[in-house]
């Protein structure tokens, strides 16, 4: 599950590690409401006004309605003309920022509306590093990686100049140990203070990444100022979604407005969905062969409206949400129902179809395939309810079947 | 002598719920001799499990059963008192790293791990828990393992196995069922059929059962099921390079997957550009293995990779 940078900084701040004072905003009132108190209680008069979206590259990101205004602002009118000079600057930006799409490389050429902002102190920059930990899948712990390129996008460092990154796993029994954050510490050039804030901040994350279920924590840029404090002066956290049942406080950071709300509604019925651009409608069980679907039916010459994964515990309910989701997708112009059940019983896949179609009607060609568990037991169902349903023997012919159809539609 | 399973295995059910007492009782129609279930607060209880076996008819086999099941409070418990020797987890996500410590601290050597949805983290514990003990954990989030004919351990549908000479490996559930229902249908048959699980930290790899099948003089060929993420794939194609003389094949899915996405398994995302289809496809091409372009040609994929192989 994706926060925003300010709930990010607000969940590692307990655990130690530096962040700078800031304050969230909805409306430019309370944008203006936080420039005050940030530059009295840091004695900066410099403040930066952050666009919030759970999209990276914000910094470099432009909004279609300002092509001129970047995602992060650093507002600099406070060291000349004081606090209302840096109020009417905050303004200024907050009601043309708020509501408007910001578009950046992670965002896609659609962009993302924009409905919070961070207004931040300013920092006094001397460096600036790169700092994460992540899953190295290929020994399953949890790895620090560090680099000197901070700013940059690190798959572009690792591209590049894979020597200046640096990374030390973590085991999970021990914690990141000492002499693996001095290691880090040392790699990065830290010095004196520095190095002492470092070493107790690779530490700190570390320890936030298992205690919170991260399945991403990112700091970039990790900043060394001038007073020698090693600062995360972004931070990009993901939580792991199988974990959110003993992180209640996480669930209530979830922001449903950066979500597809056809997404959204599928993950309350314990649904994997995936919107795409095509125009057949899947219905599978299992994520691999729902993916082998959407590859079946590109490879007979169509275009998968979507992705979707009953999962194995679907019930009847579920199958039904399943199928009205991809019937309510205008583009939709055909719908294949793959099934090879193992743990997922075809009776009730078929059930489910069936109360679907009952309910919200059929206006488009559907084909079914049922295969494995109860195969027979679906196939009789589907058969008796009397339903204009075509059915297929295995993928392919399924695939073939719909793709034509679909396109014999539209 | 087959690998990890067959004849041999006798079987602890940790999870008796819905899903667990339901496969159970196809396990046990299929002929898998399930000698245990452990429910915490519950030891002393039984419970029982009747009707027709999955091979009535057929000669010398029995055509019903009627078993009853003994429950044990604790997995040590179950195996001093009925030497089980391997088990197969379908405890809820919260609970399930537990399950398979429990499991493992009482010496069973083969863990399976149907579980969905257990949290990363945990299962870096529990990678780390299994250092060193002789337990070969499989899974999690996976559909378990079939040794047709003999024994089958978690979700798989039975019918669709038939013994013969390919072994199949895969990190996704029902594409193992599209798998083995072809290779029955084209005759070739499986010597046995393991989902090692879509999630991104595992207990099995693509590796460890390749090394298997390549030691299993009876397994010929073998037939490998990827999807994007990750880069199992590509270490499994740099192994089969060096290590393996059998003929493979393999299905790779997700060819048409969105990067950033992360496709229903929690392993199954292509992310910063690695990841993708189309490089594991090269790698495993680069090693000589024989490609299925869709996965309803998986079971001709294998066919050319035999020929090939001559």
């Amino acid at each position: 599950m994706k926060i925003h940078e300010y709930q990010a900084k607000e969940l590692l701040a307990p655990f130690g590690v530096a962040v700078p004072l800031g304050r969230a905003a909805t409306t430019p009132d309370e944008a203006v409401a936080a420039v005050a108190p940030l530059i009295e209680e840091s004695g900066n008069p410099v403040v930066v006004v952050k666009a919030q979206i759970h999209a990276g590259g914000r910094g470099k990101g432009t909004f279609k309605e300002h092509p001129g205004l970047r995602g992060v602002n650093v507002v600099t009118d406070g060291a000349t003309g004081g606090v209302p000079a840096a109020e009417a600057k905050v303004r200024e930006l907050a009601e043309r920022m708020l509501g408007s799409t910001l578009v950046t490389v992670q965002t896609g050429p659609a962009g993302k509306q924009v409905n919070r902002l961070y207004v931040e102190q300013g920092m006094d920059i001397q460096r600036e590093l790169y700092l994460s930990v992540v899953l190295d899948r290929s020994i399953g712990r949890n790895v620090v990686m560090v680099s000197t390129e901070g700013g940059m996008d690190i798959e572009e460092v690792a591209a590049r100049t894979p020597e200046k990154i640096v990374r030390v796993a973590i085991d999970p029994l021990l914690g990141l140990a000492d002499y693996q954050a001095r290691a880090l510490a040392f790699a990065l050039g830290l010095k004196g203070e520095a190095h002492k804030k470092g070493v107790a901040l690779f530490k700190a994350v570390a320890r936030a990444a298992e205690e919170l279920d991260t399945d991403l924590l990112e700091v970039n840029p990790l900043v060394v100022t001038g007073q020698g404090d090693v600062v995360a002066l972004d931070a990009k956290v993901s939580i792991d979604a199988n974990a959110m049942f003993r992180h209640p406080e996480v669930a209530g950071l979830r922001d449903l407005s950066e979500e597809d709300p056809a997404e959204v509604e599928a993950s309350r019925y314990g649904l994997s969905f995936i919107k795409l651009d095509g125009n057949v409608g899947c219905l599978v069980n299992g994520a691999g062969l729902a993916m082998a679907t959407m590859d079946t039916i590109k490879e007979v010459g169509g275009e998968p409206a979507n992705f979707l994964d009953v999962g194995g515990s679907a019930t009847e309910e579920k199958v039904a949400a399943a199928f009205e989701i991809i019937t309510r997708d205008p583009n939709v112009r055909g719908i294949f129902v793959n099934i090879f059940g193992g743990i997922m019983k075809c009776d009730t896949i078929a059930n489910g179809v069936v109360a679907a179609v009952r309910k919200v009607g059929l206006d488009v060609p559907l084909v079914v395939r049922l295969e494995g568990t109860n195969s027979e037991l679906g196939k009789r169902i589907i058969d008796e309810s009397g339903l204009d349903v075509i059915s297929a023997t295995d993928m392919k012919d399924g695939a073939r079947k719909i793709v034509e159809l679909a396109g014999r539609a539209s | 002598m087959s690998p990890l399973i067959g004849l041999h295995t006798r079987l602890l059910v940790q999870g008796l719920g819905d899903a667990g007492t339901f496969h159970t009782d196809k396990a046990i129609a299929y002929g898998t001799d399930v000698v245990a279930a452990v429910r915490p607060g519950k030891g002393g209880q039984s419970v029982r499990f009747s009707g027709q076996t999955d091979h009535s008819g057929v000669p010398g086999r029995p055509d019903t059963y009627d078993v009853e099941v003994p429950s044990f409070d604790t997995v040590a418990e179950a195996v001093a008192a009925t030497g089980a020797n391997a088990s197969v987890v379908f405890v809820p996500p919260p609970f399930a790293a537990d399950a398979i410590m429990e499991a493992a601290d009482a010496g069973i050597e083969l863990v399976v791990a149907i579980t969905e949805g257990i949290p990363i983290m945990d299962m870096v514990r529990v990678k780390r828990f299994l250092e060193g003990k002789r337990t070969r954990l499989i899974g999690p989030n996976c559909p378990g393992l079939t040794k047709p004919r003999e024994c089958k351990i978690g979700i798989m549908p039975g019918y669709i196995h038939s013994p013969g000479k390919v072994g199949v490996v895969s990190r996704s559930g029902t594409l193992t069922y599209e798998a083995v229902k072809q290779l029955t249908d084209i005759g070739l048959g499986q010597t046995l059929a393991v989902g090692i699980g879509g999630d991104p930290v595992n207990g099995t790899s693509f590796i460890d059962m390749l090394r298997v099948f390549q030691d299993d003089p009876a397994t010929e060929a073998v037939l490998m099921i990827g999807e994007i993420g990750g880069t199992a794939e590509e270490a499994a194609a740099a192994f089969i390079r060096e290590h393996v003389t059998k003929p493979v094949a393999a299905f790779i899915a997700g060819t048409t997957a969105p990067p950033g996405k992360r496709m229903g398994h929690a392993g199954a995302i292509i992310s910063g550009g690695t990841g993708t289809a189309a490089e594991k496809i090269a790698a495993l091409e680069a090693a000589g293995v024989v490609v299925a372009r869709t996965p309803s040609d998986m079971g001709s994929a294998v066919v050319e990779a035999i020929r090939r192989r001559g």
